[in-house]
């Protein structure tokens, strides 16, 4: 498809301590389509953030890319010499962070910091630079931007500073924006604010966004397609409405049974049975085989691929659905 | 539910005294309480959620005088503790315990898991040597996890495991009433529904009072048989689940706290409330009622006059104008 911005394919990232081989990433595969957001949503130790700053060559120490290709505008970013890398950082694709305070440097004013990224990246002189500081400023709502310019970071609010950062992420004119639960550290009434803000991005700015988060919830109110992420690999993607109402793997079933709703107040909640696993041993079949309450005999030998279930383009990696499983 | 209250709070207050710079000779005082006025009733679940800073923790630490509130009682059976010394509060501390937000962080990791549950038995009743063992292996059965792991680390177990024990050792003494600070806050989904279903099980097996503080609305309206709305260190508005998630919200707060939380099911999903601006600094809240710079709402009475709660029904307290039949004139 051509409208196709960023595609992970076959993405494996492994991360080698003294307590063994850890596989973070098995096999991720998924696409961001222009002018979407797309949600990449697991519980904690699912790869989803390292998956995030993979696409931006940014894994820490001592993790490596195994094997997959990452492709933005048809071209694999994980071929990329590190200069070119540079460019692409902060540039065509930025990233936000969970915790802005500590993205943020507590040392200068956060104008000081948009302007200097937006000069790294592109030519302008100091004054079009602080022009252009100004109208993100103004484009992600922050109240009086000169002032503003002018603060540290500790002077502003939480919700402040995820929006400077959202601020210093668009300055160079980023097509592809990658959030790291961009609102997970924020209380609700500010964390609707932010999502009504990356919604208006999407829209009004052709801002595709990449919104990596764990509450579902989140995913339900902004993301337009949504894969959901097990033990580093997608085994359900779709549209969020498909995946969210008709879902199909036992995960995604399990996951929503666990929430807490008000329809079913009074009821036990559903929780799924053991724990997430820890990526040390890798299982050959289903990673969801441990936990998954209608497993089959095949699934503990091989790793179900991606069928379509129901809608177009809604997918779920479950022997339930193949050929093999029904067989 | 027997209505009679095991716990009632009466103007409890708490003023945290800060000095702006470290050789400035003004005082500065954070508000973090601000007369609280609650009965928790036996047996019953008591959520409190609001958003950070409004006063929810302190309020629960100041339930169990962890931190001695600045002004207000909190009687326990009808016996106000708040004077009490630490030797004649050594007599409640068995009746109140607490479960707190990281499980990771509420246990010593040089204790094993035997150690961290005897700590309280050891302070507070005869047990020793074999029995105690017993007793320890018999309540971490009781939160569903196998008596064999007494002597293992903390480090060994995952957050969902470890809060398990962090519940066994508060029911270590038989308490009638636990503060629930956040207990699922730091879990995943999946082992949060599994803390949930313990803790309701246990609350009926053991006849235990909860007062439930969360910042998850979804959460606090599944557990909790009524639920206590703060902002700013004021309670703001106390109904039942019911009320307050279909359509009985009073509060214009409560009502954008419902409406910014993400909701699942879009049949549920209300009209896009979103406020304007944070909470504001605690260290100088604003005149009147607290919530009037965001409230969209606001009349003129609001920054000047402070609503008290008032029982609109059904014993459903709210602390606004708007809810109140003598103004309602003056304000259209």
């Amino acid at each position: 498809m051509n409208d196709t911005l960023l595609s992970v394919e076959d993405l494996h990232v492994r991360f080698k301590t003294y307590a063994g081989v850890v596989h973070a990433v098995n096999g991720m595969t998924f696409d961001v389509r222009q002018d979407e957001i797309f949600g990449l949503v697991g519980e904690s130790g699912c790869g989803k953030s390292v998956t995030g700053l993979t696409v931006l060559r940014m894994v820490p120490h001592p993790g490596e890319v195994v094997k997959g290709r990452i492709l933005f505008h048809g071209e694999n970013l994980l071929q990329k010499s590190e200069a070119e890398m540079q460019q692409v950082r902060g540039g065509r694709i930025a990233m936000i962070f969970q915790d802005p305070s500590a993205s943020l440097n507590p040392v200068f004013t956060v104008g000081n910091q948009v302007i200097r990224i937006v000069r790294q990246h592109i030519s302008v002189s100091f004054n079009e630079a602080h022009q252009r500081a100004l109208d993100v400023f103004e484009a992600v709502g922050l109240p009086d931007p000169p002032r503003i310019l002018n603060t540290y970071p500790h002077e502003l609010s939480g919700g402040m500073q995820q929006r400077v950062m959202i601020a210093m992420a668009l300055s160079s004119g980023a097509e592809l924006l990658i959030a790291d639960e961009p609102t997970t550290a924020l209380d609700v009434t500010i964390q609707a604010q932010i999502l009504a803000l990356l919604a208006e991005l999407r829209d009004r700015q052709g801002v595709s966004i990449l919104l990596i988060t764990h509450n579902l919830g989140v995913v339900a109110e902004t993301c337009d397609r949504v894969g959901v992420a097990y033990a580093g690999d997608i085994v359900e993607t779709g549209k969020t409405d498909d995946v969210l109402r008709r879902m199909k793997h036992p995960y995604t079933q399990g996951l929503l049974a666990a929430l807490p709703r008000p329809a079913r107040r009074g009821q036990p909640l559903q929780s799924i049975e053991g724990s997430v696993p820890d990526g040390l041993c890798l299982l050959p079949g289903c990673p969801f085989f441990p936990r998954c309450p209608q497993a089959l005999d095949i699934c503990q030998a091989e790793k179900p691929s991606f069928v379509p279930v129901g809608a177009a383009g809604h997918k779920a990696a479950c022997h339930l659905y193949t050929q093999e499983g029904m067989a | 539910m027997n209505r009679t209250p095991l716990i009632e709070t009466r103007g409890l207050t708490k003023y945290f005294v800060s000095r702006p710079g470290l050789l400035s000779r003004r005082k500065k005082c954070v508000v973090a309480l601000d007369g609280v006025d609650l009965s928790i009733y036996r047996q019953e679940t008591l959520g409190v959620v609001g958003e950070s800073g409004c006063g929810k923790t302190t309020l629960g630490r100041a339930i169990m005088c962890l931190i001695r509130p600045t002004a207000g009682q909190v009687m326990f059976e009808g016996q106000d503790i708040v004077p009490l010394s630490r030797r004649e509060m050594r007599r409640y501390r068995r009746d109140m315990q607490m479960v707190f937000q990281s499980p990771y962080s509420s246990f010593d990791p040089r204790f094993t898991v035997l150690n961290s549950i005897a700590e309280p038995l050891r302070a507070h009743t005869p047990l020793r040597g074999e029995t105690l063992v017993a007793r320890a292996r018999e309540l971490l059965e009781q939160t569903g996890m196998p008596g064999e792991i007494v002597h293992r680390y903390p480090h060994e177990f995952s957050g969902g495991q470890l809060q398990r024990i962090a519940v066994a050792r508060a029911l270590a003494l038989n308490p009638k009433f636990i503060v629930l600070d956040e207990p699922t806050s730091a879990l995943d989904v999946s082992v949060q529904a599994q803390i949930i279903n313990l803790l309701q099980a246990l609350q009926r097996e053991l006849k235990l009072t909860y007062l439930f503080i969360s910042h998850d609305l979804s959460v606090v309206q599944h557990i909790s048989d009524r639920i206590a709305v703060m902002y700013l260190g004021q309670v703001v508005e106390l109904s039942t689940p019911e009320a307050i998630f279909y359509g009985g919200a009073h509060h214009p707060y409560t009502r954008a706290l419902l409406a910014s939380a993400p909701i699942l099911d879009p049949e549920l999903r209300r009209e896009r409330l979103i406020l304007k601006g944070g909470v504001p600094d605690p260290m100088n809240p604003p005149p009147g009622c607290r919530f009037h710079p965001r409230c969209p709402g606001c009349a003129a009475i609001c920054s000047e006059v402070e609503p008290g709660l008032m029982d609109i029904g059904n014993g459903h307290l709210v602390a606004c104008h708007h809810s109140r039949p003598r103004y309602r004139d003056h304000l259209s």
